[in-house]
C-alpha cells in the first residue's frame, strides 16, 4: 500500500503543469471556468495544440502517433488540464473509434482515419443511440443492404452529440436480422456530407442544441468503410464502450466544479455572512467532498490496477454510478448556491463571443444551464440503473 | 502508487483470515457473554499468540508492525469474522501506552504478549464525543496525585488489568491544555466499578473514581500536556474501528447476497428480482466508498495533524452513514429473518450500529471537519 506517486509520475506532472502554463490559451480557460460555452473552432484549436505536442491522443499507442501513456499518467493528465481549465477533448474520434480502428480496422483503414483524427481533418460523432434503440442498444434498426460496391443505409440515429459540427459519423447499422439482435450488426463509417444525411438539432433542458437526430435516406456508403467484418459490429461496440468508460468517474470535473462551488459560496452572502460559513450549507458541501475524497480513491484503485495490465470490468460501472452522482450534487449546490440569479435563462449569454450583458453575477449565468446539463450523466454511457444491472449480474452474481 | 498488500500483511491477512474462521465463532462468542467476560480467552490468546497484537506497534514498540495498514489488516478480518475482542483498546490505551516512551516499556509487552489487558478511560458522562472535554481532576499530594471524578462506558474496564486513565491536573473543563494521563492498576483502591453488557457484544463499566492515589511514577508523558497524544491514539483507533467496520459491512454483504441466491419467492430465487439486484449494487458501491476512505485515512496517519485529522473526521463520517445504510439494507433484504437475533446478521447489524457511536458520530465528525477549515 503506498498513496504516492512515484518520482517519474511526478516529474510528468511538473512537466505537463509547464506546458499548460505556456500553451493553454488563457481565453480558452476563462470561458471553460466561467462556463461559456466552446465553440468548434475552440476545441479545435486546443487539439492541435496538444497535437503539435503529441499528447493529444494520450490513449493511443506511439505507432499511431499517440503519447502511449499508462492509465495512472492518462489519470495525471485528466487532472492538471482540468484543474488549469483546458477544455475537455472530444472523445468521439480520439477516445471511442481510434481504439476500435486500431484493433479492428484494416491497415488502409487505420492509415487513412487516424491522422485525420489527430490533425482534426475530420470530426467524428457517434450513432449509437436510436429512438427505439437506448440502453438495448442491440435492438438498433438502421439498416445497411449490400448493393455491389455500396451499402444503402436507411433509418435514424439520434442523441448525436454535436453531429452538427460532425464530418463523419461511426454507425452501428443492422445488415442482418438472422440470429439474436447482437448477432446481426455492423459497424460503419459515413461520410456526413453524403446525399441522404439530414441532421435536426434537439434543443435540451439547458436551451442548448447539444444533440441531433440524425437520418439516413437510402445513403450511399462505399463498402471499403466497414470496419472489421460484417454482422461483428456487436464486438467492436462493446470494445469501443470499454474504451468510453475510462475516465468515467469524472474526478476532474468533479474537482473542478467543487472548487468552482465553494469559490461562489465565498462570495454570495446569506444573513450578512458567506454562504460557505453557513452550517447547514457548509455541512451540504463537506458531505460531497468526503464523497469524492473517497472516491478519488476508488477512482486510483481501479486506475492502478488497470495500469498493472487488469482489464477494469464491472469496477468501471461502480465508478459511473459514484462519479455521476457526486457531480450531479455539486451541479445541484452550486445551483442553489446562486440562489434568485439561478433564475435568468442565460441561453443567449453563454453563446460563444455574446456581448449580451449578464444579468447578475458572472459566476451565476451557467450554473442553472449546467444543472439541466449534467443530468444526462446518469443517463449516457449506459444509464445508471444499467450499471447497477452489471454489478449485480458480474460482481454479486444474482 | 500501489493498492497491493506487502507480502508480510497478505500474509497476516491468510493466516489471521484462516484463524478466526474456526476460533471466532457464534458459540465461542456466546459463551464469552455468558461468562461475563470482555472477550472469550481461548481467542484472545490464539490472537497474541499469531502475534496480532503485537502487529499493532512498531519494532521500537516491541511489535513488528504498527503502521495504519497493519491497522486496517487486523480490524477488517476481525470485522469480517464478527470477533468480539478488546484489541481497540489496546490501539488507544496501548497506543498512548507506546508514546509516553520507554517508562512503560515493561507493561506494553506484557499487553503484546497478551497477559494483561489495558482498557481506555477518558469519556465522561458528560463529554460525549468531545475529547478535550476532562472534568475528573487529578490534584499533587505529597509525591502522588490523588483523583476524583467519573469515567463511561469503558469499554472492557471491569475486566482489565491496567487502565489508562485521563484527568484534569490544570486549566478549564474544555481546554486542550491540563490534561494528564495515568497508567493505574484497575482494582486500585478509590475505584469503583458497575459493569454490564454491550448491545455489540463485549462488556463495559461506568467507573466512580474517589480518592484514587497514583504515585508519579505512573504519569504518562508530561503533566498536562497530553491532548495531542490522545488525540493522536483516537486517530489510529478510529481507523482500526472503520476497518473493523468495513470486514463487518463486507461479511453482512456476504450473507445478503448469499441469501437473494438462495431464498426462493414466487417462484425463483428473490436475488432475481431487479429492485433487490439495484439496492444490491448501491450496496457494494458504498461499500467500496468505505474502504476506500479507510485507505486514505490509514495511508495519512503519518502526516501533518490538520491533514490526518481531516481524515479522521472524513473517514469517520462516510463509514458512520455507510455502515448504517449497509445494516438497514442488509436487514430490509433479508426481510423477517433478517430481525431474528439467532441469526448470524443480528450481531452485524449490532455491531455496525454500535460503530458510529464510538469515537464520535457521522454528524459529529461531518461538523468537525467543517471546523478543521476543510470546506473554507
Amino acid at each position: 500500500m503506498n498513496l504516492d506517486f512515484t518520482p517519474e509520475q511526478e516529474a510528468f506532472r511538473a512537466e505537463l503543469r509547464a506546458f499548460l502554463e505556456q500553451n493553454l490559451p488563457e481565453r480558452l480557460s476563462d470561458k471553460v471556468r466561467s462556463g461559456q460555452r466552446l465553440a468548434k473552432e475552440d476545441y479545435e484549436e486546443w487539439h492541435a495544440i496538444l497535437n503539435g505536442r503529441g499528447w493529444l491522443a494520450g490513449n493511443w499507442p506511439k505507432g499511431h502517433g499517440g503519447a502511449g501513456w499508462d492509465a495512472v499518467e492518462r489519470h495525471i493528465f485528466e487532472e492538471e488540464t482540468t484543474a488549469a481549465g483546458a477544455p475537455r477533448i472530444v472523445p468521439f474520434g480520439l477516445a471511442m473509434l481510434g481504439p476500435v480502428l486500431q484493433k479492428f480496422g484494416s491497415k488502409e483503414q487505420q492509415e487513412h482515419w487516424l491522422p485525420r483524427i489527430l490533425d482534426g481533418t475530420d470530426w467524428w460523432c457517434q450513432g449509437y443511440s436510436e429512438p427505439g434503440a437506448g440502453s438495448d442498444l442491440a435492438s438498433v434498426k438502421t439498416t445497411a443492404v449490400r448493393e455491389g460496391d455500396h451499402y444503402i443505409v436507411n433509418g435514424q440515429k439520434t442523441w448525436t452529440t454535436l453531429g452538427q459540427y460532425a464530418d463523419m459519423i461511426f454507425c452501428l447499422v443492422r445488415t442482418s436480422k438472422e440470429g439474436k439482435p447482437q448477432e446481426g450488426i455492423s459497424f460503419l463509417l459515413i461520410d456526413m456530407t453524403s446525399p441522404g444525411i439530414e441532421v435536426r438539432p434537439i434543443v435540451l433542458l439547458d436551451g442548448e442544441p447539444e444533440v441531433n437526430e440524425v437520418f439516413f435516406d437510402n445513403v450511399k456508403v462505399p463498402v471499403e468503410n466497414l470496419v472489421g467484418e460484417e454482422n461483428k459490429g456487436w464486438t467492436y461496440a462493446k470494445y469501443l464502450l470499454t474504451h468510453e468508460r475510462t475516465n468515467i468517474a469524472g474526478v476532474g470535473f468533479a474537482n473542478a466544479g467543487l472548487e468552482n462551488l465553494k469559490r461562489i459560496a465565498r462570495l454570495e452572502q446569506s444573513r450578512g455572512r458567506p454562504l460557505i460559513e453557513d452550517p447547514l450549507f457548509a455541512a451540504r458541501i463537506a458531505e460531497v467532498e468526503i464523497a469524492l475524497m473517497a472516491m478519488a480513491t476508488t477512482n486510483l484503485r481501479v486506475v492502478s490496477a488497470a495500469a498493472a495490465g487488469q482489464a477494469p470490468g464491472a469496477e468501471s460501472s461502480m465508478l459511473k454510478v459514484k462519479g455521476t452522482v457526486i457531480r450531479q450534487e455539486i451541479n445541484a449546490l452550486t445551483r442553489e448556491a446562486v440562489g434568485p440569479y439561478a433564475m435568468p435563462f442565460a441561453h443567449e449569454t453563454l453563446e460563444a463571443g455574446s456581448n449580451a450583458e449578464p444579468v447578475g453575477p458572472d459566476y451565476a449565468l451557467p450554473a442553472t444551464a449546467q444543472y439541466f446539463n449534467n443530468r444526462k450523466l446518469s443517463i449516457y454511457g449506459g444509464s445508471n440503473e444499467v450499471q447497477r444491472t452489471i454489478i449485480a449480474k458480474t460482481i454479486l452474481e444474482l | 502508487m500501489n493498492f497491493d498488500l506487502t507480502e508480510e500483511r497478505q500474509m497476516l491477512q491468510d493466516g489471521l483470515r484462516r484463524y478466526l474462521v474456526q476460533a471466532a465463532n457464534p458459540q465461542s462468542r456466546a459463551a464469552a457473554v455468558e461468562a461475563e467476560a470482555a472477550v472469550d480467552p481461548e481467542l484472545w490468546g490464539g490472537l497474541a499468540e499469531m502475534g496480532v497484537i503485537g502487529a499493532l506497534f512498531t519494532e521500537e514498540q516491541g511489535g513488528f508492525g504498527g503502521a495504519g495498514f497493519d491497522l486496517a489488516v487486523v480490524f477488517e478480518e476481525l470485522g469480517r469474522a464478527g470477533a468480539v475482542t478488546p484489541l481497540l483498546e489496546v490501539v488507544l490505551a496501548g497506543g498512548l501506552l507506546a508514546q509516553a516512551g520507554d517508562a512503560h516499556a515493561d507493561l506494553l509487552g506484557e499487553v503484546i504478549a497478551g497477559t494483561r489487558a489495558l482498557a481506555y478511560a477518558h469519556g465522561e458522562p458528560a463529554s460525549r464525543y468531545d475529547l478535550s472535554r476532562v472534568e475528573t481532576t487529578a490534584r499533587r499530594e505529597g509525591d502522588d496525585y490523588v483523583i476524583d471524578g467519573r469515567k463511561a462506558v469503558v469499554v472492557g474496564g471491569a475486566q482489565a488489568d491496567m487502565l489508562v486513565l485521563s484527568a484534569r491536573t490544570s486549566g478549564e473543563r474544555d481546554d486542550a491544555g491540563g490534561i494528564s494521563l495515568f497508567a493505574v492498576p484497575a482494582d486500585s483502591a478509590g475505584l469503583q466499578w458497575r459493569d454490564y453488557p454491550l448491545a455489540d457484544g463485549g462488556r463495559a463499566a461506568e467507573l466512580v473514581i474517589d480518592g484514587l492515589r497514583a504515585g508519579s511514577g505512573s504519569l504518562l508523558g508530561a503533566e498536562g500536556g497530553a491532548h495531542d497524544a490522545i488525540e493522536y491514539a483516537q486517530a489510529r483507533g478510529t481507523a482500526a474501528l472503520c476497518a473493523e467496520a468495513l470486514g463487518l459491512m463486507e461479511a453482512a454483504r456476504a450473507l445478503t447476497a448469499d441469501y437473494l441466491r438462495t431464498r426462493k419467492q414466487f417462484g425463483q430465487p428473490i436475488g432475481k428480482f431487479q429492485a433487490l439486484q439495484h439496492r444490491m449494487a448501491d450496496m457494494l458501491i458504498e461499500i467500496e466508498q468505505a474502504r476506500s476512505a479507510v485507505i486514505n485515512l490509514c495511508g495519512r496517519l503519518q502526516l501533518s495533524r490538520r491533514e490526518r485529522e481531516i481524515n479522521v473526521s472524513a473517514t469517520k463520517q462516510l463509514v458512520g452513514r455507510v455502515a448504517r445504510h449497509v445494516t438497514e439494507e442488509a436487514i430490509q433484504m433479508h426481510g423477517g429473518i433478517g430481525m431474528t437475533e439467532e441469526y448470524e446478521l443480528a450481531h452485524l447489524a449490532r455491531r455496525l450500529t454500535m460503530t458510529d457511536h464510538r469515537l464520535g458520530d457521522s454528524t459529529y465528525h461531518l461538523g468537525r471537519f467543517v471546523a478543521l477549515g476543510a470546506v473554507a
